[in-house]
């Protein structure tokens, strides 16, 4: 696994994460390329399903990234996120894979580099962590 | 509503150990409303038990139904024939679902719950259910401003408060109002505080559980 790349989706919010996401392009920044991205108008709009289908369909980890609190384009739409990512980690922790490989940042947007960092620290801390545990479930059953 | 709450995953998890083909039936009515037995508790339950049995290596089949409600045999019915190709179906409706599913499917059937049914409460805030009714089958309301001593308060007092009503709090836990302290208030409010010199005698239990199961029979809607 020394090879390993992380698939990790990311599910960022069109506000904040997009326009950081923008500033960090256009500053030439380079991040990791390990993200599959999806859209939302808002975090609050993500559920602990789209956490969990994420994860189950072959995601090494999620990332979200969403306004900083008190700066939710919804108002509370970050924090509902942030609850939410809370459940969905319990939920993977009872099942044996690592609640940590969900992960909930808040950026604002005109910062640029600090998303580019995100990207970086998130790749760099699910390549720590190993692929999910069910694809190596998957391997060893391969193997066998 | 009938209030539900999941049970821990490792109970879920040690009932279904022999089975290969499990039908998740979650219920559209109470507990999907309290967010613990409907559609997307069931995709949660289902996305959990299915990377579970991944990481195990085991090929476990689930499959996914939320019916119109379980305690009605003509939404149990149309689903019959997935639920005969499963080896068991977890139901995760309250525990009149659990029950039903099983008459009506036959007793071959194995159906097992996936929730705690709680009690009949209100949902207070998001996130947050409280008891409002114990089905006692007499109903004192009329009495007690609205405020009901069988469900809220700890010893289902009659003619309480009881010297554990410190504050407007219960003895029990000094986060639970005292059912009468509110009743009274609410009876001070109205100006109807007389109510209370009336002495409630013993209440009788037969119209509840004391009078074994219970059946409501309505002969103009019989067919």
């Amino acid at each position: 696994m020394g090879n390993f790349e992380p698939k990790i989706v990311g599910m960022f919010c069109h506000y904040c994460a997009l326009a950081a996401q923008d500033v960090a392009g256009k500053g030439r920044m380079s991040f990791a390329p390990n993200i599959r991205e999806v859209r939302v108008l808002c975090t609050g709009k993500i559920d602990v399903l789209h956490i969990l289908k994420a994860m189950e369909d072959g995601a090494d980890g999620v990332l979200i990234i969403g306004c900083k609190l008190g700066e939710c384009y919804f108002r509370e739409g970050n924090m509902r996120a942030f609850k939410r990512v809370d459940y969905a980690r319990k939920l993977l922790d009872e099942i044996g894979i690592e609640g940590e490989r969900v992960q909930m940042y808040e950026v604002p947007g005109p910062m640029g580099k600090r998303f580019a960092d995100i990207i970086t620290e998130m790749t760099e801390k699910i390549k720590s962590l190993g692929p999910s545990p069910l694809k190596k479930a998957a391997q060893e059953e391969l193997m066998a | 509503m009938i209030v539900g709450e999941r049970k821990p995953l490792e109970e879920i998890r040690a009932m279904l150990d022999p089975y290969r083909k499990i039908l998740i039936l979650g219920c559209g009515e109470c507990v999907s409303v309290c967010m613990a037995g409907g559609e997307k508790e069931v995709g949660i339950l289902a996305s959990q038990l299915r990377m579970l049995y991944k990481r195990q290596g085991r090929e476990v089949e689930i499959g996914e139904v939320t019916l119109i409600r379980q305690c009605d045999r003509e939404y149990i019915e149309p689903h019959l024939d997935k639920i005969y190709q499963a080896d068991v179906v977890l139901s995760m409706a309250c525990g009149v679902g659990v029950q039903f599913v099983g008459e009506v499917a036959g007793e071959e059937v194995i159906v097992l719950p996936a929730l705690n049914t709680k009690f009949y409460g209100v949902n207070l805030e998001a996130g947050m259910w409280a008891e409002r009714c114990a089905g006692c089958g007499d109903c004192v309301l009329d009495k007690t401003a609205g405020i009901c001593p069988i469900a809220r308060c700890a010893k289902r007092l009659l003619n309480g408060p009881c010297g554990g009503s410190q504050g407007g709090r219960c003895e029990i836990n000094p986060e639970v109002e005292c059912a009468w302290q509110l009743i009274h208030e609410r009876l001070k409010a109205r100006g109807q505080l007389e109510l209370l010199e009336e002495i409630v005698p013993a209440k009788n239990w037969k119209p509840s559980l004391s009078g074994g199961p219970r059946k409501v029979i309505r002969e103009d809607l019989r067919l």
